[in-house]
């Protein structure tokens, strides 16, 4: 099942893009960000990290909307978002 | 004056900027005194709901860089037991005074004990080292109160005066001395770059320096077990290197901390020791003694905590007896028993609170005893 | 098929990275735990208000909330179980320059806390006072807390909670709270928004934030983690300004969330220099 959350400052990221990083040992898995994301891009690596655990990844940066909640729900501080370089929007 | 004002003048002298408290019987007087005192020299009493609160907020107040204190009795000193081991791990200067009263539980609220001393050295758990002070008069408690808050603020941690409800209740004439005529020590600041600083990491006399919060130094406090920069450490030698620390800070500056008067030791064959109120009584018993041409000495323990051992030990190889008086059943009588060592009788004159001991007692026991 | 997912090695650049205390991460927190959640929208609020982050400070009592304290870059006080409001009390007054903030559970401050907690609401101490209710004592295993639901099962209570629980913002509400407000770790804007407008604002401040604890309380009752989120997004509902006696947490009907009180009365410290500073 999904869960939507409408970002607060929906209107000004829409025409903003992300990129997304992600710290991977810090990860413990919980899938937080990978339920959340509004954007539904991202997914659980087949990785494993240091503790074990398959830390998310991304499935198309592209449409990332740097909405930042996949770094707010992150309880491990393990994934951020920055913006996008500008040429990539649009 | 009585000794709970002069305690609270004593505390005003030394730089107390801080009290947090909570009436009790018959430590109230010196909550009173501050509570009044405080606000015109810029310091803040706040009454809290409890003493385990009073407690807590008087580290707090430590943290915030000011000198800080509370007073209690029996039932209140039960209930810091647990903040004051909180102060001790994180070595945090302040001072608790003590009005001792009967006990156990509620026991005499308006009559005077000394039955907290092994309280004051055990109560709080775990192993540690305790600086406790015991006044005889309000004119030693007004000098004692500052000098707890220089000890603490010496080695940074907390110190206890264990007074009782005698010498709280009593008036006295005291004598302040102005301002600049009273040493006040604070605790020293760190110097050098903030993201190197340790918390913990001791400077040449076992003690680190103490910065603020708000200082900029992002120091972290925890009662855990931690390590030189404050950060919990679970482990055996984390442990042992803390603790040996705390141990040592206090133990290996013991000249520095253990104050004694001795009054006719030179030749004295049997010994009385004491402390508090206990030692006026000790002192008469003592002259009374000498009149009938008995060899008797005082030792008075200005600083019960740590225990001036050495002092009793070295005793012990050439006197005839000890005779440890205090208004309890025999806590002192027991560390007095432990530095003789069996070498030399103790014998205790004690009394189950609530009332002096009278210097006929004192005399009594030494004809009995030698 | 994936693309590149760009990951750091280099942990500088994670947006709170200079207000927590990495040489200390991974924290103890259990995979799925809200505590992460609710610290991290607590650090963003610090950072975020634009105030003196020198003059900040963080503490805490005893459990795994507690620990917060330990992973914040700033000066920071973990104490002892339920001393963390009267600590920070005599922190501020010692100091009133300081912000003081205690972050902490709700086993610490609302069982053996409690009277901590109301006093200071009745003084208006001014202090930001935010409380992760996973409603259950985590640290030890489970155990049933002030805040465990009637009939929930934990260590102590396996044939269900013969008690009830605390409507906390009722509580603090009754106490004398001038700012109170709740918000799942799922509501983190809401919650970040919330706690640094309580940071600046003066007077008793509390915030509960509603956060699982999976390894305990959520396996003892049959919730995953994700379903305990799903239960943060059904079953609740914003209503700013709620009457606080419709605030009890019961998943069956829907819990509110909320800022509820938003109001000004005298700090303890205004009121104290008032009345006992007079002029000589
Ligand atoms: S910032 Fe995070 S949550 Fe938002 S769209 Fe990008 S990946 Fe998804
Ligand atoms: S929210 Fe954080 S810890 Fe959880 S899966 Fe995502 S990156 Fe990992
Ligand atoms: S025991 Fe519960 S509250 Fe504690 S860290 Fe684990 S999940 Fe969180």
């Amino acid at each position: 099942m999904e869960f939507w959350r409408v970002p607060f400052d929906s209107e000004a990221i829409e025409v903003s893009r992300g990129i997304v990083y992600i710290i991977e040992d810090r990860c413990k898995g919980c899938g937080y960000c990978i339920e959340f994301c509004p954007k539904s891009i991202l997914a659980f690596s087949s990785r494993f990290n240091k503790k074990g655990y398959h830390p998310p990844e991304l499935l198309d940066h592209d449409i990332c909307v740097n909405c930042h909640y996949c770094e707010i729900i992150c309880p491990e501080f393990a994934i951020y978002s920055l913006p996008a370089p500008l040429e990539k929007t649009g | 004056m009585t000794g709970d004002e002069a305690c609270a003048e004593g505390a005003l002298a030394a730089g107390c900027l801080f009290f947090g408290g909570y009436p009790i019987t018959p430590a109230t007087e010196i909550a009173e005194h501050i509570s009044a005192r405080l606000p015109a020299v810029g310091g803040t009493f706040i009454q809290m709901e409890d003493e385990i609160a009073a407690m807590a907020s008087v580290l707090g107040a430590a943290w915030a860089g000011k000198k800080s204190m509370t007073a209690t009795s029996g039932p209140g000193f039960s209930l810091m037991m647990e903040n004051i081991g909180l102060g001790i791990c994180t070595e945090t200067p302040c001072v608790l005074v003590n009005v001792q009263r009967g006990g156990p539980s509620t026991g005499l609220p308006t009559m005077g004990a000394q039955a907290d001393m092994m309280q004051a050295r055990w109560g709080s758990h775990g192993d540690y080292e305790i600086i406790a002070l015991a006044p005889s008069s309000a004119q030693e408690i007004f000098y004692q109160t500052i000098t707890a808050f220089n000890l603490s603020e010496r080695y940074r941690t907390p110190v206890l005066i264990m007074t009782d409800e005698i010498i709280g209740h009593m008036s006295e004439k005291v004598i302040i001395p102005p301002a600049d005529q009273i040493r006040t020590e604070w605790r020293p600041k760190p110097r050098g770059r903030k993201d190197r600083f340790l918390l913990y990491k001791p400077g040449p006399n076992g003690v680190a320096p103490m910065p603020a919060a708000g200082d900029g130094y992002k120091i972290h406090v925890t009662g855990l077990t931690h390590d030189e920069k404050g950060y919990p450490a679970m482990s055996v030698e984390a442990q042992q290197q803390m603790m040996e620390r705390l141990k040592r800070k206090i133990l290996d500056n013991r000249d520095d901390i253990i104050m004694v008067e001795e009054h006719q030791i030179e030749d004295a064959e049997i010994v009385i020791v004491s402390y508090g109120i206990s030692s006026r009584t000790s002192m008469a018993a003592m002259q009374q003694a000498r009149a009938m041409g008995i060899k008797a000495g005082f030792l008075r323990l200005i600083t019960v905590w740590p225990f001036a051992e050495e002092k009793i030990q070295a005793l012990a190889q050439r006197v005839k007896g000890f005779i440890t008086v205090e208004i309890n059943l025999g806590q002192i009588h027991l560390e007095v028993m432990r530095a003789a060592a069996g070498i030399t009788p103790c014998h205790l004159v004690g009394h189950h609170g609530g009332t002096i001991i009278s210097p006929d007692q004192v005399l009594a026991k030494i004809k009995e005893a030698f | 098929m994936p693309a590149a997912t760009k990951t750091r090695a280099a942990h500088q650049n994670h947006p709170l990275e200079d207000l927590i205390r990495s040489d200390r991460i991974p924290h103890i927190w259990c995979p799925g735990c809200g505590i992460g959640t609710a610290f991290s929208a607590c650090l963003s609020a610090m950072k975020g208000g634009g105030r003196n982050l020198e003059k900040m400070c963080m503490v805490s009592g005893i459990g795994c909330s507690g620990r917060a304290a330990g992973y914040v870059k700033l000066d920071s006080f973990h104490t002892t179980h339920g001393r963390a409001i009267p600590f920070a009390t005599g922190l501020k007054l010692g100091n009133p320059e300081l912000d003081v903030i205690v972050f902490s559970g709700d086993g610490d401050l609302f069982a053996i806390g409690g009277n901590h907690f109301i006093h200071a609401a009745r003084r208006n101490m001014d202090l930001t006072v935010i409380c992760v209710n996973n409603l259950n004592y985590g640290m030890t295993g489970g155990q049933a807390a002030a805040t465990t639901p009637h009939l929930a099962k934990t260590t102590t209570t396996t044939a269900g909670n013969p008690e009830s629980p605390f409507n906390l913002p009722l509580l603090a509400w009754a106490s004398g709270a001038t700012y109170v407000a709740r918000w799942t770790i799922l509501h983190t804007r809401e919650l970040t928004e919330c706690i640094q407008k309580a940071i600046s604002k003066s007077g008793f401040s509390f915030i509960e934030v509603l956060g699982p604890c999976p390894i305990n309380y959520g396996r003892r009752n049959r919730e995953k983690p994700m379903e305990t989120l799903r239960l943060y997004q059904e079953q609740t509902i914003i209503r700013n300004n709620a009457d606080p006696m419709d605030l009890d947490v019961d998943f069956k009907k829907k819990v509110v969330l909320g800022e509820f009180v938003d109001k000004q009365r005298p700090t303890c410290i205004e009121s104290y220099d008032r009345t006992c500073r007079l002029p000589e």
